[in-house]
């Protein structure tokens, strides 16, 4: 998914020294991250290791510690709650489990922040959502059903659907291939793509699934006890040269990486 | 004993750290039920689990209390010949005391419960984490709709619950104990004042709020998974319960006053 983005050019998001505790347990201890405009960024790393948590410290649902987060030059630590919402206005994002609204039906999702912002009438909402779903391959009658009724896949489209629907600058995914099998893993991640490049959008997913990672991210970071051990581009993933990184890329059992070590790790 | 002042300790810290969570919870959640945007439809949604589908439940339960204190009441002033007090007792029992506890316990098993469990599935489902990235305050549209309607409902529901209960009474004094129909329903409302209804009404929106409050509480600060949720929707039903009871007797010292 390479594009070309100016080296000199200013960060559309800079995380710089963000630490993050939960109560004994420091969980972000310096995640220091810089993606560009229009770049689309992978954070990796085992179970645990505070992928979420910077996501989420990112997104202002959790409050980091210290450390400075901006975007597009605006700090967003310590800000107001009214510089929030209008900063997240900006972001789309897709959760691990989908979280889509159990209780309305797929068009309401859809176009769930859409209907929040504008007085949108039913007739035109029910319109954006069967055209943005369809645009992910599922079929337009999809809209009057409940997520509870649709497949893991389609409900993780729905929620790519709904994070896309009225065009935001930053899209986040959380483990947006997990729990899916290859071939619908494959089939989201070309939706990812797609929106991303349709978009023009600044993307960062959290993946587990390294081959989702190859097809989808330019840049790489991977986060090991709260730290990120390396960042680069994705094809210089195999050679790092940290063990740790060849490890997680190559899915050895043997090397610094142990369960035990990672449960030490949580537990710290 | 240091192991034993620390257990206190403890225990005291983390008591006043709930105490002040659920203080600032309250405040915030009251805020948003009178700052717009207001959600009509999350409302109606409510009104409608709350006040309608309790209907039965409640009706049920002041119906066969109504009928029971009847003939209790009739088994007791049998004794020193003051039979003809049954309606009178049966009336202002149901209105002041048992239509709005026993609809708010009601309820708070009913629908404390459900809120828990719907906000609680929804916390540890990212749900709530969802509604915030999608520009919209999962305060203001999960809990202060329910806060409302459950403010709302309960007045209506021990009005209903209160007029079951006394035909309870009126069927068992009629038809079992043998009153004349006119006179039980001349006792009924001799003595019956609006404000002993209106004592009511007030102790059924204060369980309303509390009910909504629990539930609205437990089912956000869930833990993780199904064991999280069930913890959650117990503490909802046991915490609502307890503060009816407590509430009851606080709101009716005050009518006294």
């Amino acid at each position: 998914m390479a594009r070309h983005t100016a080296p000199d050019s200013p960060p559309k998001i800079a995380m710089d020294h963000v630490a993050k505790a939960f109560g004994d347990k420091q969980v972000l201890r310096d995640i220091s991250l810089h993606v560009a405009s229009e770049e689309s960024f992978a954070i990796i790393g085992t179970s645990g290791c505070g992928k979420s948590v910077t996501l989420k410290c990112l997104l202002g649902l959790l409050t980091a510690d210290s450390g400075s987060i901006t975007v597009d030059g605006q700090e967003l630590l310590g800000a107001s709650r009214a510089d929030l919402e209008a900063v997240r206005q900006r972001f789309g994002m897709t959760f691990q489990f989908g979280a889509l609204f159990d209780s309305l039906p797929i068009w309401e999702n859809v176009t769930f922040r859409l209907r929040q912002k504008t007085k949108m009438s039913k007739t035109a909402a029910r319109d954006i959502a069967a055209e943005t779903i369809t645009q992910l391959g599922l079929a337009a009658h999809v809209i009057d059903q409940f997520p509870a009724e649709l497949s893991g896949g389609m409900q993780k489209r729905v929620a790519l659907a709904r994070a896309i629907a009225d065009k935001p600058e930053i899209l986040l995914f959380d483990e947006p291939t997990s729990g899916l099998d290859p071939i619908t893993g494959g089939v989201i991640d070309r939706l990812i793509i797609d929106s991303v490049r349709r978009l023009g959008a600044t993307a960062i997913t959290i993946s587990h699934d390294m081959a989702s990672v190859r097809r989808i991210a330019d840049k790489v970071a991977m986060v090991h006890n709260g730290v990120i051990i390396w960042s680069g581009p994705a094809s210089q993933m195999d050679n790092t040269g940290v063990p740790e990184v060849d490890q997680f890329v190559h899915g050895h059992a043997d090397g610094p990486l142990t369960l035990a070590a990672q449960a030490a790790a949580r537990g710290s | 004993m240091i192991g034993f002042l620390q257990n206190i300790g403890r225990t005291s810290l983390a008591f006043l750290a709930s105490t002040g969570r659920l203080s600032m919870f309250t405040a915030s959640a009251v805020r948003w039920t009178v700052q717009p945007p207001f959600y009509f439809r999350q409302m109606l949604r409510q009104i409608i689990d709350i006040g309608y589908f309790s209907l039965p439940v409640v009706g049920l339960t002041t119906l066969f209390s109504g009928m029971v204190l009847a003939l209790q009441s009739y088994t007791g002033f049998a004794r020193f010949s003051a039979e003809d007090t049954v309606a009178t007792v049966v009336v202002l029992s149901v209105t002041r005391e048992l239509g709005p506890v026993l609809a708010g316990l009601m309820v708070a098993g009913r629908i404390g419960a459900s809120m828990a469990a719907e906000i609680g599935t929804m916390r540890v489902t990212d749900q709530i984490d969802a509604l915030d990235t999608l520009s919209t305050r999962p305060m203001q549209y999960l809990v202060a709709p329910r806060l409302l309607a459950g403010t709302i409902c309960l007045p209506f529901l021990v009005l209903v619950g209160d007029l079951i209960g006394v035909f309870g009474g009126y069927l068992v004094g009629v038809y079992r104990l043998g009153f004349n129909a006119s006179i039980y329903l001349a006792r009924t409302i001799e003595f019956l004042e609006v404000a002993d209804v209106m004592l009511g009404l007030v102790k059924a929106a204060v369980f309303g709020f509390l009910i909504a409050l629990m539930g609205c509480y437990h089912g956000y600060h869930s833990g993780r998974g199904a064991e999280g949720v069930g913890r959650a929707t117990t503490n909802a039903v046991v915490s609502s319960s307890i503060l009816i009871l407590i509430a009851n007797y606080f709101v009716t010292a005050l009518f006294f006053g």
